[in-house]
Parts: C-alpha cells; structure tokens; sequence
C-alpha cells in the first residue's frame, strides 16, 4: 500500500489523533498524538491490510530549538512489504509516552535504550532502568545540550596530550 | 529467593545467583548474564550489556560525513564493509549521488568476501563454545587467506574503511582478481570439511537439536533478523526483497530452516543457514568477477559533503541481519543524528524468554547460535 | 645404574640464578584472554595458525588467576574500568601488562566519546604498549618478545629487586 493511503486508513480511523502527513520526501512519516499511541500502533499491526506486524526501530530525535523531543517509530510489513513512520512530539522537560511494549515485544528493549540515552519516560514499561550506561551515571548524554563530566569513579575524562606529557 | 523446601532427600536447596561475564572465555565480546539457577537448571538469565558502549551515535554529530566512515567499522568489526555500506547508501540516497557501476561491483566483491569471514567465525566459535576445539583453528586459517586479500584490496586486515560516499577507496585489481577466484576454488571444498567435523557430528547434532525453538510469531515480534529470522522458517533477506546495488541482475539462493534434525527454529536451522550462506556467496562472488565492467570506482563527490535537509532509512542485509542507518541531515557537513539499528540488539532482547528452564551448557550454545556480538549490541 | 651426570659428557652448565628463573618465566608468558573489541579478533589471528604465539610458549587462558600476562586488547569504558581493576587485582605476583591497540593506548578514536576511558593506564598500570589500530599479529609478537626481553633484566635474589609490572617511562 501507499503511504498516502495508509495515512486515509488511519485518518479514518482515528480521526484528529493524526496530523501533519509528508509524503513527497523519502520515509513519509505522519505525526500521532501522544495519548493514543498504543492504540494507531495495535491497529496498525492487527489490520487485514496493513499488517505491520515488526517494529524495526524505535528511536527519539532532539529538536533544542523547538524545545522538543520526538519518538520516532519505524514499522515495517514482511507480507505486504511496504513500511510507515510515526512520530510523536512530547515537550522537553517532562517527555512521558506510552509504552508499545503490549504491541511488539522487542519495545522492552528499544525503549530502555530510548530512556537511558535521552530521558524519554515510557509509561507502563515493566522494567524501565539503564541499559547502555552505567547506573550511576547523571545525564542523558545524547540530548544537544548534554556537558561532560569532569569524572566518573575517581578516573578522569581528560587526558593530556602526549607531546606536553614528553616535554614535562 | 526461591526456598525448594527440604524435598525427598531432606537437603535443604535455594537458588544460586551467578555471573556469567564480562571476562568470559567465549568470543562474543564483552556480555554479562545474571544468571538465577536452581542447580544445573536455569530458573532466569538477564543479560547485562553495555561494556562496550563506546557512544559511535553521539560521534556522528561531531565529525563530518566522510570522517564518520571508520567510526561504522567500528559498529560491528567483524562485518565492517556492510556497516560502511549502510551509512554510505544513506548519505547517498539523501543527496542523489549515483554509484558508478564498476564501484557497486566492487562493493559487491568486498561484501561478499566479509559475509564469508565473518560466518567463519561465526562457526568456528560456536563449535568452540560447544567444546570442539579443532574447527576453530580451521577457521581461522581460511581467515588469514581472507585478510590477505582484503589487504591487497583495501589495506587493512579488520576495519577497513573501504567503502566510500559515492563508490569505493581503490580499485581492484587484476592481480587480485585472480587471487580471488584461486581463493573460491580452494574454498569450495572446505565448506565440506566443516560440514564433515561439526554438521554431520552426532554429539554436536546432540546438543543443538530442539534447543531454544524461536517460533515464527515470536521471531516477528521480537524483530529478529537474518539467519535467526531465516532460521525460524521465514524467507526474507535484503538483498531479495528490499534489493540495493546490484543485487537483483545476480543469481543467488536465500536459504531457510527446514528442521533437518530437530524442530523447526532451533539452534541448529539457524547454524545450517550460515553454513549454506557461505557457499551462496561464493556462487556470488564468481558471478560478480565473470560480470565486472570497466570504469571509475568512485563518482565525483564534493570534499565538503552537504547534503540537503532530511532524513532516510538505509537498510543493508549483513551477517548478522538487518543493519539499519536512520541518518537526519541538516544541510550542514556534519550529520544532526546517526542511529544504526542492529540485528544482535534485538536478538538479545529474547534471551530472556527463552533461557527458562534449560541448562546452562544450553545457554551458551543459544548464545553462540544467535551469533550475537558485543560491539553490535552496545556501539 | 650409573649416575646420569657422568655417562654424558658436557651436559654440566654454569649460569646465574636469576637467568634462568627468567629464562624459563619469559619463555611461558600465559595471557589471559582479555579481549574486549576489534583487537580481540586480531589477538585470536594471533594465536591462530599463522602468527603463532604458541610457538614463545604463550598459552590463553581464561582465568586471571593462572595467568601472568594481561593483553587489554580494546576499548575500556567506564562501566568495564572497574571489572578490569578487579581481574588485574586477582592475577598473581609477578604480573605484567601489554596495552594492545590505539583505545587502550590512550582512547584511540574514541576521543570524543563520553563513555571511553582514555586509555587503561589511568587504571593499571602498563608495561608495554602496542600501537595500531588495530595492531597486525607481527606487531603484537614484538610487544610479547619486549616483555620477554624485560623478564630477562630482572633480578630475584636481591631484596631490594623492584617489583614487576610498575608504570614504565618511555
């Protein structure tokens, strides 16, 4: 199917939950509302026609400028080999959304790893916790404005340059 | 904690807590399992990653789009072409260069090449794992052959930074050619050799046959890809059915699992699939030096790579599955987001599920027949 | 039976004690497998058929505690650095430590990353250190054959002999 007429599905669907179709540029992606996530993402994957039964990626995008945050969903279908894109605006300080974790299994992990690099809050996920850094780790270091720390554990992050260390 | 009360024998037993990893004797890299056992049995094994988180996303957004080539290497060093592939398909598709076509031949050469190192390995740790120490050593040795050549090609033995925006680094020659096809006659035979000391081996058919099934919902669920989706009976691979390169005028078979001995999406499908994998793509790789035109290898890309504003979704089929490049360009030379998803971050995600109840010479044979590896998992 | 001594001839040799407790450390380094990246694999080439290691006597093993050579083959992150201080603490006395690879060295390419520790000798110290990136099985030989050449130059039987595997200066 096309994706204009996967975004008429939905729209019928779910009317005023999805806005903001682009559909001339490469991934056409359209944009879903943050309180009824779960529900386009079960109707994507148990529609006859639509069967969007693998959730390829899930990610999130950090837009400083416009003081946002956006999950962005990758769903692909192997029998009808055709693939959407959803994303979800959630505001900068507070970033909550549902979690998918009923729909696709394998959005324990991805979400994990969504949280723990930018600070999205998955609500309804059963085991939100770190997974890539360590637990006592401050910060969610890919957002734009992330600082380094000075050091982690007693080990500095710096290191001087060998011709200074020769030259000493 | 699991208190079994004082049973039959009037022992009193409790469930033992151990960790497997992060030093561990087996090649996958840096994985911790937290395993939960009541005796030999598992009770709960959570995996533990992160080790070698070396932050290759955040990178991106601080060297330019040539300079982030070797950082894909890195991404996954056993199969580094594929890896530099994906990232250059994405940059490619976002600023409408066009490959020349002696460059996709020689993608092509180089990617195949990689699929048969990295299998090797693949199936040489896995018979380590299991306790046969001899086909390890064979592997490595066609190995060293396949190194020489990626030398000869590109100059470097591992992480290879080859494959460029718009073709690839450097020709390849007619010596190398030649050396190449010397290399697949005396391939074929090898791949019989392994099937003689591990495929055919009763005690290794033993071990694997109806461990971990992965039925084909759960594989769709948990997103498992390439020989792990494959291996489950699912006939879906890349370069057939999403096709990139020059893919679609080569002639090729996608192997699937067939419950040869045991069930249907058990450990030892999966390990069939890379082994019938390797000789595909030696069949592969004579048709692409049969076919190869002459020509450029690279086309003419501005040194200040500025791609217009956008985003796009690269997939390649590597050895270990589908390796996607979610690149989001911002008109700058410098990318705003690099996200590579990979197929053993997924993979992982089901050994939770499938790891109750069985031993623990069990986990490390679902462990080595998943063929995850670390840098893959935590980039 | 007659003594062995004498029914060959010149089999007597005079040499100094500590060469050969030496010579028979620095001919049976067993490492311990402590490959974390992309120069583990290069490390597994290395013990493998055509650049044998196996053949100065070096052996992997899987356990620090019988082994007395450690190659930080790799990236050491933050979430690693305190495992890594952990197993060097378990290896037994005499010990000493190759640093295998660029990320090892000082970081390598991984510079930038906010998650690297640039370089292991902020955690243990270093022996010698093998630069490449990553380094061919040729290049980790010769790191193995300098610390070969190191054991050779201690002294055991005086009491104010220096302990091995301190931080070496150049």
């Amino acid at each position: 199917m096309d994706a204009k007429d996967i975004y008429a599905r939905l729209e019928r669907q779910f009317p005023g939950k999805v806005r903001d179709f682009k559909g001339e540029v490469k991934e056409p992606y359209l944009t879903v509302e943050a309180p009824s996530i779960v529900d386009v993402c079960r109707f994507l994957r148990d529609d006859a026609d639509l069967q969007f039964k693998v959730l390829s990626d899930l990610t999130a995008l950090d837009w400083p400028k416009e003081e946002k945050l956006q999950a962005v969903y990758h769903l692909f279908s192997y029998t009808e080999n055709h693939q959407i894109v959803l994303k979800v605006d959630l505001p900068r300080d507070n970033p909550k959304v549902a979690t998918v974790e009923g729909v696709w299994k394998v959005a324990n992990w991805l979400e994990r790893e969504v949280y723990d690099l930018f600070g999205v809050i998955f609500e309804g996920h059963s085991d939100l916790r770190r997974i890539m850094l360590p637990e006592d780790w401050v910060g969610y270091p890919l957002r734009k404005d992330y600082v380094e720390q000075e050091e982690y554990d007693g080990i500095s992050t710096q290191r001087a340059p060998l011709v200074e260390k020769l030259l000493r | 904690m699991n208190e079994t009360a004082p049973a039959q024998t009037g022992l009193y037993t409790e469930e033992m807590t151990i960790s497997v990893g992060p030093q561990h004797p087996s090649t996958h890299g840096v994985l911790r399992f937290v395993v939960k056992t009541d005796g030999e049995v598992i009770n709960e094994a959570i995996p533990d990653v992160g080790y070698l988180h070396r932050s290759i996303e955040k990178i991106g957004e601080k060297v330019t789009w040539h300079g982030y080539v070797p950082y894909t290497d890195r991404a996954d060093y056993l199969a580094a072409m594929f890896a530099n592939q994906g990232f250059c398909l994405a940059a490619e598709k976002l600023s409408g260069i066009e490959v020349t076509r002696r460059g996709e031949f020689c993608r092509v050469i180089a990617c195949e090449l990689n699929r048969i190192a990295s299998h090797l390995i693949s199936v040489g740790t896995f018979g380590q794992d299991i306790g046969a120490m001899t086909p390890f050593v064979h592997a490595l040795r066609e190995r060293e052959t396949i190194n020489n050549l990626m030398e000869e090609i590109c100059g470097a033995r591992l992480t290879y930074n080859y494959i460029r925006i718009g073709g690839v680094g450097y020709d390849i020659l007619p010596e190398t050619r030649t050396r190449i096809a010397e290399f697949l006659d005396h391939f074929g035979p090898i791949v019989d050799e392994f099937n003689r000391l591990l495929s055919g081996n009763k005690i290794f058919i033993e071990r694997l046959a109806g461990v971990a099934v992965i039925s084909k919902e759960d594989a769709l669920s948990y997103n498992l890809v390439g020989p792990n989706l494959r291996g489950s009976g699912i006939k879906w691979d890349i370069r057939r059915d999403i096709p990139y390169s020059i893919y679609p005028e080569l002639d090729f078979e996608v192997p699937i699992g067939s419950a040869q001995v045991g069930k249907l999406g058990d450990s030892y499908d999966r390990y069939w699939v890379r082994i019938i994998e390797m000789q595909e793509s030696v069949k592969i790789l004579r048709q692409c030096l049969k076919m190869m035109p002459k020509g450029p290898a690279i086309a003419k890309v501005p040194r200040k790579f500025k791609p217009p504003a956008g985003e796009c979704y690269a997939r390649v089929e590597a050895p270990r599955g589908d390796m996607g490049f979610y690149v989001v360009a911002d008109g700058s030379e410098y990318p705003y987001r690099v996200r590579i998803r990979t197929g053993s971050y997924t993979a992982m995600s089901i050994i939770d599920k499938l790891s109750k109840g069985i031993m623990i010479a069990d986990l490390i044979a679902l462990i080595g027949s998943l063929d995850v590896d670390a840098p893959e998992i935590d980039r | 039976m007659k003594p062995l001594l004498n029914s060959l001839p010149e089999t007597v040799f005079t040499t100094k004690v500590d060469d050969i407790l030496n010579w028979g450390r620095a001919s049976s380094q067993w490492y311990m497998l402590f490959g974390l990246a992309c120069c583990a694999i290069e490390l597994m080439q290395t013990g493998g058929p055509r650049a044998d290691l196996d053949r100065f006597g070096a052996v992997p093993r899987a356990t620090p505690r019988q082994s007395d050579l450690m190659i930080v083959a790799g990236t050491l992150t933050y979430k690693m650095a305190k495992r890594t201080k952990l197993l060097y603490d378990q290896m037994p006395d005499p010990k000493y430590v190759i640093s295998m690879g660029s990320c090892s060295n000082c970081g390598g390419l991984f510079q930038l990353a906010y998650s690297v520790c640039k370089g292991v000798d902020k955690i243990i110290p270093v022996d010698v250190y093998v630069p490449g990136c990553p380094p061919r099985p040729e290049a980790l030989t010769e790191g193995l054959l300098r610390i070969q050449d190191k054991m050779m130059h201690e002294r055991w039987l005086v009491k104010t002999a220096q302990p091995a595997g301190d931080t070496a200066v150049a």
